[in-house]
């Protein structure tokens, strides 16, 4: 029978013995695919530009954009969902465009322009958009909201673009702004709480005052 | 996810050599798929070929009168392409019926047609699946097949070939071209780049190691009324239970491929005969050595009926 001071463990000690454990476990797989491997080792030098700031990382080949930018540079404005690129809560734009940060790896980003939630607006220098999802509640949990902020900027850049979508009656005419639009355009963006129709306010408001 | 080596090839020969002269190398693209199935480990390469900076990128006429599209060009860039929109619309259409806008900037023409499957058992590498692990044996014959195939499948698995893209390259007749490290090209009908699953469903398509897609090539325009039309649980973004990309001429001849059905896009020619007779003939035909399971059998029904809208809107 254990007495109780033999479970009377802090909770910094346990900490301290899982970092430990982790490192090693990570240095052991390190090494392991360097001797499977003639090539490069298994971390490599990356430098792309994060809201208009340089930025130059030595990561782990495994890391993603999305790490890279909440563990890495502590950008935690974009977030973690599925990490698999069903929901969309890490929705950044490289180089303009809206991808899954979770589905890239921050090593295939070299020279890539990077825009988070972060620059695209400020507390007291909020993006129309974001200001317009705050008028319209577009939001409850606020969890989903920073990927579909930068999604639906992207979106509306889209359209501009004339990039046609799966609801677009006629491919050989001008892409237009409308609620069927909007919802088709946004549907890899997945809200649990259900603030859907208040997003399409939020995002047709902003298009309005854009057009 | 297991670690790796990482390397950005600057031009085909380079990333071919490394290929094939590295055990477990796979070139990464647009890396939705594989990054995917990396995180949980049901693909472990030890060395990762960046092909991103090759320059496969454009869309560009062939003498023949069609279009070479480089295999590095994007599912939103070849959807949106002018050319593609009036000459091909079935291909833009099929491709903004795909995933999400985001996964589309992302996702390669290349990469779109190498796609692994979505059956729920190749994802759950708890459960045994021939196509993960050969020779472990297919949870999904008796499991959940609501997604997957009724034709081309084998005892040793029933998955479907989840690309909507794939759909319409099939009905176009595209062409699939290749470099092999050897530095020798080759040109592949889209007909035959996927195999069917017999008893090696881990075996997908002809390709050999290290061989690199650098394009994809449409012949010249069809005409005739150019349609996709994908049914599935979701109004966007989710897989196709059954797919339909047709093209209808006038007078009445045409020809489809189906999706969502099986292990490939899947076309029949002599299908395509029998399109004139109406869509219960033709879906008769095309389902004849069909063999669904009790949860995905609602296929055959939903191909034929699916057919007939697609008719319905040609005529119209």
């Amino acid at each position: 029978m254990q007495t109780p001071g033999a479970l009377d463990i802090s909770r910094r000690d346990l900490l301290v013995a899982s970092a430990a454990t982790v490192t090693v476990a990570g240095a052991g797989s390190l090494a392991h695919a360097k001797t499977n491997t003639s090539a490069a080792p298994a971390g490599t030098k990356v430098s792309f530009t994060v809201n208009g700031e340089r930025r130059e990382l030595e990561l782990d080949n495994r890391t993603t954009l999305l790490d890279a930018l909440r563990e890495h540079l502590h950008l935690t404005g974009t977030k973690k969902g599925c990490d698999h690129g069903q929901c969309g809560a890490c929705t950044v734009l490289v180089d303009g465009r809206r991808v899954n940060a979770c589905l890239t790896l921050a090593v295939m980003h070299d020279g890539d322009e990077i825009t988070t939630i972060e620059g695209l607006g400020q507390p007291d220098n909020l993006h129309p958009m974001q200001a317009a999802f705050v008028k319209h509640d577009g939001f409850q949990c606020g969890f989903c909201t920073p990927g579909q902020i930068c999604s639906s900027v992207a979106m509306l850049d889209e359209i501009k673009a004339n990039i046609p979508s799966h609801v677009t009656a006629d491919l050989t005419a001008p892409s237009e702004i409308t609620p069927a639009e909007i919802r088709e355009r946004m549907s890899g963006n997945i809200c649990r709480c259900g603030a859907y129709s208040n997003i399409v306010e939020a995002i047709t408001e902003v298009a309005g005052r854009k057009a | 996810m297991r670690a790796f080596s990482y390397q950005r090839a600057s031009s085909i020969e380079e990333a071919a050599k490394a290929a094939v002269g590295t055990e477990g190398a796979k070139f990464i693209a647009g890396g939705t798929n594989l990054l995917d199935l990396m995180k949980l480990e049901i693909e472990t390469p030890t060395h990762l070929i960046d092909v991103n900076g090759l320059g496969l990128d454009r869309v560009e006429p062939t003498p023949e009168g069609g279009l070479r599209i480089g295999a590095l060009v994007r599912n939103t860039d070849l959807a949106a392409d002018e050319r593609i929109r009036r000459d091909y619309a079935l291909l833009s259409r099929a491709l903004l019926a795909g995933a999400s806008a985001q996964l589309r900037n992302r996702a390669t023409t290349a990469g779109n047609l190498l796609q692994r499957t979505r059956c729920p058992y190749f994802y759950d590498t708890n459960q045994p699946c021939n196509k993960r692990q050969p020779g472990s044996g297919c949870a999904a014959l008796a499991g959940f097949s609501r997604q997957l195939a009724v034709v081309g499948v084998s005892d040793a698995c029933i998955a479907s070939h989840p690309s909507d893209m794939a759909v319409a390259m099939r009905v176009l007749d595209a062409a699939v071209e290749t470099v092999r490290a050897d530095g020798t090209r080759r040109s592949i009908p889209i007909a035959e780049l996927h195999r069917l699953p017999g008893d090696t469903p881990h075996i997908e398509h002809v390709l050999e190691r290290s061989e690199l897609i650098t394009a994809v090539v449409l012949p010249k325009p069809l005409g005739g009324k150019q349609i996709y039309r994908k049914v599935r649980d979701r109004a966007s973004y989710a897989f196709a239970l059954v797919s339909i990309g047709a093209v209808v001429q006038p007078d009445g001849t045409g020809r489809v491929a189906i999706g969502g059905i099986a292990p490939k896009p899947w076309r029949e020619e002599a299908v395509d005969n029998e399109l004139a007779n109406g869509a219960k003939a033709a879906a008769a035909k095309l389902l004849a050595n069909a063999r669904p399971t009790e949860q995905n059998a609602f296929k055959l029904t939903l191909v034929e009926r699916t057919l007939s809208a697609v008719l319905a809107e040609a005529r119209g």
